[in-house]
């Protein structure tokens, strides 16, 4: 194999690796957007706050870190229930717009309060791993990332397995389908949007696990919401499958643009580029590669 | 026994959309309603099965009452747990799930055990939904959609299924297939049916009583070979006379019933 062809490998490998990740992070979307139709436009500062909460018990407290992970967990679910129930709920039935409002205010929140409870230096998170290098037949990955690709594939594999296959996840498609209707069934919508906001809840602390592992820990990992919108446009805001294809796509046109196209003007075209094939995707297919468009049949 | 005592519904606080009715729906009896658009059919369904409230709609005035308890107002989930579902006007499949899905989904309330159960007899009912179970409910035709929907409604087990015009936009074989099955299961399972339908020849030929609503009230009632025989019927929704099509409070020799006047 020729150094060219390896380079590339190594690129596309790497590429698919974070693009798992992104994955990850970005189901959370298609969670909330699932069940309520609205984007959770905090689902980045979700990841931070957790990462930022799990950082800061071990460093400042002195936490294992299997402890601090609990203990954020149910943290999480209790602050996403509370979230469902006091602010979101009363917005059910009113335009979507004033949800995403909602949660466009709670991200500016969160950014605020974590350096405010634990000041704003950055924290690692150091998950047991080592350190060295993996090395597969040609290809060097980071252990980071194949862990991190790992754990995405696990959780990714659990939930869409629940979504498809487990009686609650075919009910909270139901939901997502019609509220209305749903409810004729007997399903207890509002209960459906509880686990919903519950689920992007411990998505976006397995993402803060996870990137705050890669990249450390602070407010930088708010980004994350931004970068992973490609990757939610390009699989569809509505389904499981499309994130991982996006994720993939997404983690590998930067890694392709980082290897190609940053030695010739130096540096920074991975930021921008998943962006441009956000754009160029969405004027060929408005509801996104794996997205449905809506079927309208009576 | 389902009762409606002079149930008064407004919308929005404001709208005043069913203005007293009556209805009563025996057990084991197939009973519809009539009447033109607008007439408040819907909405009589939807104050039975409580989804009323998600349009922001209330029963201010009377009663519905289910074998002697009160059951106005509450939560849809509670009134199906009672044993009343509803099937929806232009069918309303989750059009996303796979046709076994939006069976699923209609079993929420029961165990898995039963659910599965439950399966098995509507794919007995209706093989067709049997052979599509895989296919994406959107994709079917409408005729699979609406029996889908009535299947999907079987799934929770109920004693009285809400049909919201269910002959709408099928073909006459269609319809009666469905009307076959309806008939089945009424004998089969002792399922009691309030049918709602704009369509009286089609309704009037599978109901026992049937009651004419118009502008949020109800304005004749009777055994449905007496409303098949009915003039005014005939006239006005049958189609029957070669006239221009009236309102019905136009036509002459109605028996419009005293309570209904104010
Ligand atoms: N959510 C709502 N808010 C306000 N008004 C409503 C609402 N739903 C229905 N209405 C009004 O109530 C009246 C009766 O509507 P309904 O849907 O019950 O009629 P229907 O008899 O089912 O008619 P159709 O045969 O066309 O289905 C109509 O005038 C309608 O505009
Ligand atoms: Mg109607």
């Amino acid at each position: 194999m020729d150094g060219e062809t390896q380079f590339l490998i190594e690129l596309v490998t790497n590429g698919m690796l974070t693009g798992m990740m992104y994955a990850l992070v970005a189901v959370g979307f298609v969670l909330i957007y699932k069940s309520t139709d609205a984007i959770n436009f905090a689902q980045g500062e979700f990841c931070m706050i957790a990462a930022i909460f799990i950082a800061s018990f071990v460093f400042l407290y002195g936490f294992p870190l299997w402890l601090s992970i609990i203990v954020v967990l149910v943290l999480m679910i209790l602050f996403n229930v509370a979230l469902e129930r006091v602010v979101l709920r009363p917005m059910i039935g009113r335009p979507v717009v004033a949800i995403i409002m909602a949660t466009i205010g709670l991200a500016l929140m969160f950014r605020g309060l974590g350096p405010l409870l634990f000041g704003a230096e950055t924290r690692p998170i150091n998950l047991p791993i080592p350190d060295l290098p993996i090395i597969w037949g040609p290809l060097f990955m980071s252990p980071i990332d194949v862990l991190g690709a790992a754990i995405s594939v696990i959780f990714l594999a659990g939930f869409g397995w629940f979504f498809l296959k487990s009686r609650i996840g075919v009910a909270m498609r139901a939901v997502a389908d019609s509220h209305q209707v749903s409810m004729a069934m007997g399903i207890n919508v509002e209960r459906y949007f509880v686990i919903a906001w519950v689920l992007a809840g411990v998505v976006a602390l397995l993402g803060g696990i996870v990137w705050g592992n890669a990249i450390g820990v602070d407010t930088q990992l708010a980004a994350l919401g931004l970068k992973v919108f490609p990757v939610v446009i390009l699989g569809g805001l509505d389904s499981i499958i499309g994130v991982v294809v996006g994720g993939i796509i997404v983690g590998v046109v930067e890694a392709l643009a980082a290897g190609y196209l940053d030695p010739y003007v130096g540096g920074g075209t991975k930021d921008f580029t998943p962006y441009v094939l956000m754009i160029l995707v969405l004027m060929v297919r408005p509801y996104g590669i794996f997205g449905k468009p809506i079927i309208e049949r009576i | 026994m389902l009762k409606l005592n002079n149930v008064e519904v407004i919308y929005d606080s404001v709208i005043l959309v069913l203005k007293g009715i009556s209805i009563e729906v025996p057990d084991g009896k197939i009973t519809t309603v009539l009447g033109a658009n607008g007439a408040g059919k819907t909405t009589t369904l939807k104050a039975i099965s409580g989804i009323l409230r998600s349009e922001r709609g209330e029963v201010t005035r009377g009663s519905i009452e289910l074998d002697g308890n009160r059951i106005d107002n509450r939560a849809p989930h509670s009134i199906v747990k009672d044993g009343i579902v509803q099937v929806f006007e232009g069918r309303r499949v989750f059009g996303n799930l796979s046709a076994e899905e939006n069976l699923v989904a209609g079993g929420h309330i029961v165990s898995k055990a039963k659910m599965r159960a439950n399966m098995e007899k509507v794919y007995e009912y209706f093989p067709r939904i049997a052979e599509r179970r895989d296919v994406i409910s959107g994709y079917l035709s409408g005729g699979e959609q609406q029996m889908l929907a009535v299947g999907r409604a079987l799934m929770s087990d109920p004693k009285l299924i809400l049909l919201d015009e269910p002959s709408l936009g099928l073909a006459p074989m269609i319809i009666e297939e469905i009307w076959g099955i309806i008939r089945r299961l009424r004998e089969e399972q002792n399922v009691t049916f309030l049918l709602v339908e704009q369509n009286a020849t089609l309704a009037l030929e599978i109901a026992d009583y049937g009651y004419v609503m118009e502008n949020g009230a109800v304005v004749l009632e009777g055994p449905a070979e007496q409303l098949r025989d009915n003039a005014d019927i005939k006239e006005f929704y049958l189609g029957m006379s070669g006239e221009e099509k009236r309102s019905f409070r136009d036509v002459k020799h109605y028996r419009r019933r005293k309570r209904w006047l104010n």
